[in-house]
């Protein structure tokens, strides 16, 4: 049934997971950048959160000035490259091109956006100048889309940076938590490579800001502090049986998948508990791991999955099956997984009610949960004088970073962007506020000064 | 059934559609495998004295991802022997009889057109097209454009052919001159018996920017080439008609410029042409498109009712006027569609910007369909050419139909402006904005600072 067979070389794992949106070959982008219409104030400028002025750059790429189409991305969105190729851009750009109202496919903006930046990361053109030196230096936790985004902004306006990154490598969940069909590890760094070779700020790797002491430290180095962390690990259900050998984060498993690719171990019949996009992702990567089923279970039924149709399809495509309107209770096993109980739900009144004696157990080897990732509470408890979201009557608001318009703390030396306050959108999001945040630590360094 | 078949001052042939001289019409082998694939004729590369060609020899204006909307050459006439050329036009005439074969000839002295007439009549010729219209290489040698630019000497060696040619005599004119009638008048005045046009327009395709130096390339170097294909139809289509409404050219006409399918060859025949001749667009896809082209205007035909080319030759010159004969009282405003309508508000930055400002945007930032102001529309049909989307703005008419006054008869009368800041000034109650309101306008967010 499996529509994939198990990867078992490099060669195979980049079969199983083909790039869903691939780069366009110079014809292709020349074709595609001729269908632009160049709206009037047009809609997908105003649909994309950095305001990237999208019939400019497509305009850009079809009279074959490149480096232009890649300048105009860039200065709107430093994140240019991973945007193009993990965007949502079905419900951004892509879903706001008035071609859709013609029933004609709309103009393919993320891949014409990738084409255009990829163009300049290879050849490492510069395109940028950074700002005069203004003599402040800033720290950027977080070498994540929005640590990233901040540090280069804050270099064109001239100030000094160094970001203190927890893993390994740059980029965040673009390397460790993006399905692996939407953009490579290769992609992703050369991204950060080509913006840190021009911006020349300072990444510490495997140098993870871990409590008080160390944000003390940073505070007295430094003019201006950055939280960029993004957010934790997957949140556990709290269901018995949850520790047992076969049940995984989804984003555990993505990032396992993303290190470690045909390597990765998968189970022969994988149950992803939730219906967001990162349930969706899970389920078909496990597809393309060569699952042999691969079941997504959430509470509800599909017209309320948080996931967007289009990611839901693709699992679909992958050979993924569904299970709507079922609550785990357990899960079941001796040390190992051997399956899951469910009970059945029904909706009453909007909210979800479990039919009584309607328990089942689905057999499998593998759990993945897809129940969201947890915030850094922990940590973010321990930074002097930044509030957290408290009270919000919105469970997942909770443990939020608390910031004003300019993405200021409550700490005034203390900015934050991305997940860790947006409470995990995309990664253009990341890129949109962190660029804002770095022009509110600006201010903050002038008027200091002033 | 429509009748094709076409006889143009005697040339006759199964169809209006012949091929242009130009490469397409190098060789026998080609001139063949067009009459197989439905052409009806053909007009030979020009012959003469052998020529000796560069490379490259052609360059292209595209648009965008369309290419070869315009399409130039440097190509000069025939580079192959005479006598080769003759053996192949025994041998297709000898297999296509009913097709028309039309030898295109260029040379210089009385007596080498003499010679050469004889020659190509010996090998079956159903016509001849003096090529007096290359625009380039061959007019610095006093040949092609040199001579259709002086309609003299056009009509001096016009004489010199009809001394003995025995088949009909098509002049080929350039429209490298600023009066196309004054050459084709001559034409007439040699004795031609029909005219063809428009010959390629001398042009520079576009400079490789990077290395300084027009296109097409020869070691470093370029030159004026002849320009033609899709982009020179309009230019074409206004020569023919003024050739076909001149009463002193009064000749049967081949038209040339931009013909890719059956429409286009329709158009030429509403404005007076007889038979069409195809190039760039066989150069660029081949004999097939004939397939398109003959079915094509077939069911025109039959659907307008046609039964011959003939029924409607010509049929629009009657309805091309003089601007001063047009109705100013007849007035047209754009409507837009909203249920086509896609929201890509081309046409109010091109009204806003291009035009007369009569288009608005709603208040409503979620509404991207625009409206026509029909006080400050003046009917300038720009809004409708620029909307993507099929027949979502049209142009409707809002006169009532009763009142026709043209230019003409207002100045006849006297009621027209005279003086710089007259009252009668058409423009006079148009509404206009303050210049000074562009600058506080609310800007899109693709307007940086």
């Amino acid at each position: 049934m499996a529509e994939y067979k198990k990867p078992t070389t490099e060669a195979e794992f980049a079969a199983n997971f083909h790039p869903k949106k691939p780069l366009m070959t110079d014809t292709e982008a020349y074709y595609e950048s001729s269908r632009c219409l160049y709206c009037y104030d047009a809609p997908c400028i105003n649909a994309c959160p950095t305001g990237i002025d999208i019939p400019l750059f497509i305009r850009q790429i079809n009279s074959k000035n490149k480096d232009g189409a890649a300048k105009t991305i860039y200065e709107s969105n430093w994140m240019g490259h991973a945007c193009g190729n993990v965007c949502p851009t079905e419900e951004l750009c892509e879903g706001a091109c008035v071609y859709n109202h013609s029933d004609v496919k709309p103009i393919e903006i993320g891949r014409l956006q990738a084409h255009a930046t990829d163009q300049v990361i290879r050849s490492k053109k510069k395109l940028f100048r950074t700002g005069k030196d203004t003599g402040k230096s800033v720290a950027v936790i977080g070498a994540g889309p929005a640590g990233v985004s901040c540090a280069c902004e804050l270099r064109m306006l001239g100030h000094a940076v160094d970001v203190y990154e927890a893993k390994a490598q740059p980029s965040g969940l673009c390397v460790y938590g993006v399905a692996p069909y939407k953009l490579t590890n290769e992609e992703a760094v050369d991204e950060v490579a080509y913006l840190q070779d021009q911006f020349g700020f300072n990444v510490h790797y495997n140098k993870p800001v871990t409590g008080r002491a160390d944000f003390e430290n940073l505070e007295k180095v430094y003019d201006a502090i950055f939280i960029g962390i993004g957010l934790g690990g997957t949140s556990t259900l709290g269901i018995p049986g949850e520790e047992k050998k076969g049940v995984m984060g989804a984003l555990e498993y993505v990032e396992e998948l993303r290190m470690k690719h045909h390597m990765t171990p998968v189970g022969n019949k994988v149950i992803v508990l939730g219906g967001g996009n990162t349930a969706m992702d899970a389920a078909s990567e496990s597809c393309r791991m060569g699952a042999e089923s691969v079941i997504i279970a959430y509470r509800r039924g599909p017209e309320e999955m948080g996931a967007y149709g289009f990611e839901f399809d693709l699992a679909k495509k992958s050979g993924a099956r569904t299970l709507f309107n079922v609550t785990p209770v357990e899960v079941m096993g001796n040390g190992t997984v051997t399956g899951v109980k469910f009970i059945r739900n029904k909706a009453a009144y909007g909210k979800i009610e479990a039919i009584p004696g309607s328990e089942f157990v689905e057999p499998c080897d593998m759990v993945l949960l897809g129940t969201g990732q947890g915030k850094q509470v922990e940590l973010l408890e321990q930074v002097p004088g930044v509030k957290l979201e408290q009270k919000s009557r919105i469970l997942d608001d909770r443990g939020r970073i608390v910031v004003n318009e300019h993405y200021q703390t409550s700490n005034p030396k203390y900015f934050a962007a991305g997940d860790a306050v947006n409470g995990g959108v995309e990664v253009v999001n990341a890129a949109a506020e962190a660029k804002k945040a770095a022009h509110g630590i600006h201010s903050y360094l002038n008027d200091r000064k002033g | 059934m429509a009748d094709l078949r076409t006889n143009l001052a005697g040339i006759k042939s199964p169809n209006p559609f012949w091929l242009a001289s130009a490469p397409p019409t190098n060789s026998g082998y080609q001139i063949m495998k067009a009459f197989d694939a439905g052409w009806g004729g053909a007009v030979w590369k020009t012959l003469g004295v052998p020529v000796v060609n560069v490379s490259s020899r052609y360059g292209s204006v595209n648009y965008r991802d369309k290419r070869m909307v315009g399409f130039n050459n440097i190509e000069l006439i025939t580079d192959r022997p005479l006598k080769d050329n003759l053996r192949e036009i025994s041998e297709v005439k000898k297999r296509f009889p009913d097709h028309a074969v039309i030898a295109s000839l260029m040379v210089e002295t009385r007596e080498e057109w003499h010679s050469i007439i004889r020659d190509v009549e010996n090998a079956g010729a159903d016509g001849i097209e003096l090529n007096f219209g290359c625009p380039h290489g061959m007019c610095e040698r006093g040949m092609g454009s040199a001579v259709g630019q002086e309609p003299k000497v056009l009509q001096t060696i016009v004489e010199w052919v009809k001394e003995v040619a025995k088949v009909p005599v098509i002049t080929k004119l350039t429209p490298n001159i600023s009066d196309i009638t004054r050459p084709a008048r001559a034409a007439r005045a040699g004795g031609s018996d029909a005219i063809s046009l428009i010959n390629t327009i001398q042009s520079i395709v576009g400079v490789d920017i990077d290395n300084f130096v027009p296109y097409p390339i020869v070691d470093g170097k370029s030159t004026n080439g002849g320009y033609c294909g899709p982009a020179v139809k309009p230019i074409a289509l206004n020569m023919v008609k003024n050739c076909a409404q001149h009463p002193e050219v009064d000749l049967p006409i081949s038209g040339i410029g931009g013909v890719e399918n059956w429409r286009d060859a329709v158009e030429f025949i509403l404005l007076g042409a007889t038979t069409v001749q195809v190039c760039t667009a066989v150069m660029h896809f081949g004999f097939g498109i004939i397939r398109e082209i003959l079915p094509g205007i077939e069911r025109y035909m039959d659907e307008k009712g046609f039964k011959t080319i003939e029924d409607f030759r010509g049929k629009a010159l009657p309805n091309v006027k003089h601007w001063e004969d047009l109705n100013l009282k007849y007035k047209v405003t754009a409507s837009i569609n909203e249920s086509k309508c896609i929201g890509c508000q081309l046409c109010y930055t091109a009204c806003e910007d291009g035009a007369h400002q009569a288009i608005a945007l709603s208040s409503d930032p979620t509404n991207r369909i625009p409206s026509i102001i029909d006080e400050n529309c003046v009917g300038c049909n720009l809004c409708s050419l620029v909307c993507p989307v099929e027949d979502c703005i049209t142009m409707e008419r809002r006169d009532d139909g009763k009142e026709h006054l043209t230019w003409g008869e207002r100045t006849a009368a006297g009621n027209i402006p005279k003086s710089f800041n007259d009252e009668l000034a058409g423009g006079l109650h148009h509404w206009v904005p303050e210049p000074a309101a562009a600058l506080v306008t609310k800007k899109p967010r693709h307007y940086k600072g």
